[in-house]
């Protein structure tokens, strides 16, 4: 599978009579967005707003963070089985705002939405103060249902992201990068001297809020199975989730996945990248045992010499982690597994609630108990009430002069367990 | 600006009064640098300088550690110290015991900063690497120059009050203690990057080595359960509504107790979960399937079990310290334990 993926470099984002892009400028016609979003009746009212690089805005509770694209040829659209009609992505071309997001938040879901600060010590914990991000504030309808309500602000925000995806389709890139997989045989024929590598990405499905969707499919129900890995690029996996802001991968990092990108970077080089396998994160014990069988099997069916393990979320998937771990190293194929750690805030505890001599090559995104003083800022976007209540904050960690004292894991992305961060702990 | 004030502990042999042979002589202060001392004079610039060393022979100080340390101290709190350096010892053990000990002395005592450097495997080591920052060295004094470049960086540091990094950042022997650091690469590419040299059979560095697990044996089996006192324990975060404690989301700092007496169920209405690390919609439709006090009441009723323990124990088990959650369950079950409770039913989520 060969996708094109054309980048439209975005410098600035502002409101504008028209939604268009110019001299990598997107302008943003607010009401179009709102009228979009409230065609949705769960939606009662929806404020669109925006920040930028460097700004003193916060941000919070974020929801989930999405890149704008859209696909400009070859098979099935954005977002498949979700918003676009089910189709195989994954090839063709897409072109890409690069520099642009869009940031869902509003009234709190669950206690796992995370905290953006676009300038100030919080800023680096983040990727996305990196980006020109439009913000919405969604508020739903009173009396809907918590997983009601995530759905909601879930699609609220894909369709925003193909909405300004739009605007790119007939702009000409300003750089462009071309990823291609071959079949099982061809690709060992073309590269017969380099290590066969595969990547096995954890997807986060604890349960109702933990969860994440394959071409609509909840994550919960599927056994593992092979991808292409550009098939992600067009946004075949979306986050639907509500653990911890740290380490869950909004569908912006699904998008733009480090591991696929920096394992491309190497093909054909190094290496030669086969395959991405997806497994999931249940909660039953059967389930575990299920899916770790099942990835160690593929990853010996396709012959694999090494494997980059990822997973999503912490406590109760690390059991998933060590399992995958244990069973593919015993098939004899090296593996390097990615995860996060819960040291406590004095970081004298153990990092990890399972773990197993076979993961004796790890990469971690750092002690997410870390704790930080985040300045206070001219602008919220979204609102401070639940800095206390989301997970990695507590009672009274707000103070008068307006710093707000948190775990980092209430950082949106900040310990990243798909290597997309810096951060890491020794 | 005048100059930091630093003292230097060497051996007999750095000190090039001996070797074994001379290894009995006693603590003595010389003024200045000496040995191994002269090289860290060009890496201080103007910003430190060693005034005096003090020197004590490996056997010495080892068999008579108790007046080895009190000498030193004396002689080193004269020399009025803003920094204490320690060695290099690198594999001597004698030698790397003595630098852990007389800088954890040091640190103790005259509340100053202090640094040693060893080879990892000095057995000095192992038993100071929590108390003190020891430079990771070679094994030999052919690592002398690079031990020196290292451990006068890092006492630069200390002089000006910049905080210290992660120890793979300033080049420490890890202490047990996970302190965070931003990687030049990002998480991928250090993995990807990994997985080359671990498939070339290339020496890697893991970011966490494996811990070495507490395992808790099963205890025996209640002898007889039918006249048993149970208590209900939970990390599923289950309290009164409003969380009265207010015990956090994530990361517990603490737990709470709260009294069953005439509560034959847990309702709706008055209890709910403050853990943030599931979706707690089952949990608030019937607290009972997290904490089953109306099984407990049921089996009280039928007698199956003699008592349910008027006291449930709650905290969030989300992200929370192992070393939190020792101390919650070493202080409740005293109580536990004076009231006679037999066995304890533990659920999580």
């Amino acid at each position: 599978m060969r996708l094109e993926l054309g980048y439209i470099h975005i410098t600035d984002i502002r409101f504008g009579d028209a939604s268009k892009v110019e001299d990598g400028v997107l302008y943003v016609n607010a009401e179009e967005v709102e009228a979009l979003v409230l065609r949705d009746e769960r939606i009662t009212s929806v404020k669109v707003d925006m920040a930028r690089p460097g700004e003193s805005v916060r941000i919070t509770p974020v929801k989930d963070v999405i890149e704008p694209r859209v696909k400009v040829e070859g098979p099935g659209g954005m977002f498949p089985g979700v918003i676009s009609p089910v189709d195989t992505v994954g090839s063709g071309k897409t072109h890409v705002l690069k520099g642009a997001a869009v940031v869902t938040t509003g009234t709190i879901v669950g206690f796992q939405e995370g905290i953006l600060d676009m300038s100030g010590v919080g800023a680096d914990y983040t990727p996305f103060s990196k980006t020109n991000n439009l913000v919405l504030v969604i508020i739903p309808r009173k009396g809907l249902g918590s997983h009601e309500h995530e759905h909601a602000v879930r699609e609220a925000g894909l369709k925003t992201a193909v909405y300004l995806g739009e605007l790119a389709r007939e702009l000409t890139p300003d750089s462009t990068e071309v990823f291609e997989t071959l079949p099982l045989t061809e690709g060992v024929k073309q590269f017969p001297d380099l290590p066969r590598v595969g990547y096995v990405q954890m997807l986060q499905s604890q349960g109702l809020l933990h969860d994440t969707y394959v071409y609509g499919v909840d994550a919960k129900r599927i056994l593992p199975t092979l991808m292409s890995p550009t098939e992600v690029m067009d946004g075949a996996i979306i986050s639907g989730n509500c653990v911890s802001a740290c380490d869950k991968n909004p569908t912006y990092v699904h998008q733009n996945n480090p591991i696929v990108h920096d394992l491309f970077a190497r093909h054909g080089k190094d290496l030669n990248f086969a395959a991405m396998i997806i497994t999931n994160e249940n909660v039953y014990l059967a389930d575990k045992i299920r899916s770790s069988d099942w990835t160690s099997n593929l990853c010996a069916f396709l012959s694999l010499d090494g494997v980059i393990i990822s997973e999503e979320g912490f406590g109760n998937p690390d059991t998933d982690l060590m399992m995958n771990c244990r069973k593919i190293t015993d098939k004899g194929i090296k593996t390097v597994v990615i995860t996060d750690e819960y040291a406590g805030q004095d970081g004298a505890s153990q990092s990890l609630a399972d773990a197993h001599e076979s993961a004796d090559a790890l990469v971690t995104g750092g002690n997410a108990n870390q704790v930080v003083t985040l300045p206070r800022m001219d602008k919220i976007i979204g609102s401070e009430e639940y800095v206390g209540i989301i997970a990695g904050g507590w009672d009274q960690n707000k103070h008068e002069d307006g710093t707000i004292t948190v775990e980092i894991q209430a950082i949106t992305g900040a310990t990243s367990e798909v290597g997309f961060a810096h951060l890491s702990a020794r | 600006m005048s100059k930091k004030r630093v003292v230097h502990y060497i051996n007999q042999f750095f000190a090039q009064i001996g070797g074994e042979e001379m290894a009995h002589v006693k603590p003595e202060y010389r003024e200045g640098p000496l040995g191994p001392g002269l090289a860290f004079g060009p890496a201080f610039g103007d910003h430190a300088e060693i005034v005096g060393t003090v020197i004590c022979g490996d056997s010495y100080f080892n068999e008579n550690m108790e007046e080895a340390k009190a000498e030193l101290l004396k002689m080193i709190k004269a020399a009025k110290p803003d920094l204490f350096i320690a060695g290099p010892a690198f594999n001597a053990g004698r030698y790397g015991v003595a630098c852990g000990a007389i800088s954890e002395a040091v640190k103790n005592e005259l509340g100053i900063p202090v640094l040693t450097g060893m080879y990892e495997e000095n057995p000095g080591a192992d038993m100071f690497k929590s108390a003190v920052y020891i430079v990771s060295t070679r094994n030999s004094a052919v690592g002398m120059r690079d031990a020196v470049k290292k451990m006068s960086a890092l006492a630069l540091k200390m002089l000006k009050d910049e905080p210290i990094g992660a120890s793979s950042e300033d080049h420490y022997i890890p202490q047990g203690i996970r302190v965070n650091l931003f990687e030049k690469d990002r998480g991928s590419k250090r993995a990807v990057d990994m997985l080359l040299k671990k498939l070339k059979d290339q020496p890697y560095v893991t970011e966490y080595p494996m811990p070495a697990f507490d395992r808790v044996d099963p205890q025996p089996a209640v002898k007889d359960i039918r006249s048993a006192k149970i208590a209900l324990v939970t990390s599923g975060g289950i309290v009164p509504k409003g969380n009265p404690d207010h015990i956090e989301s994530s990361s517990a700092t603490k737990y709470g107790r709260y009294d069953l007496e005439g509560v034959n169920y847990l309702s709706k209405n008055r209890y709910a979960t403050a853990h943030g690390g599931y979706d707690p919609s089952y949990a608030n439709e019937d607290p009972d399937r997290v904490v089953p006090v109306d099984m407990m009441r049921e089996f009280e009723k039928e007698e199956k079990i003699g008592s349910l323990y008027r006291y449930f124990f709650s905290t969030v088990g989300n992200g929370t310290a192992v070393k939190n959650a020792k101390a919650f369950a070493e202080e409740f079950s005293k109580e536990l334990i004076e009231e006679n409770v037999q066995a304890v039913i533990l659920t999580s989520t």
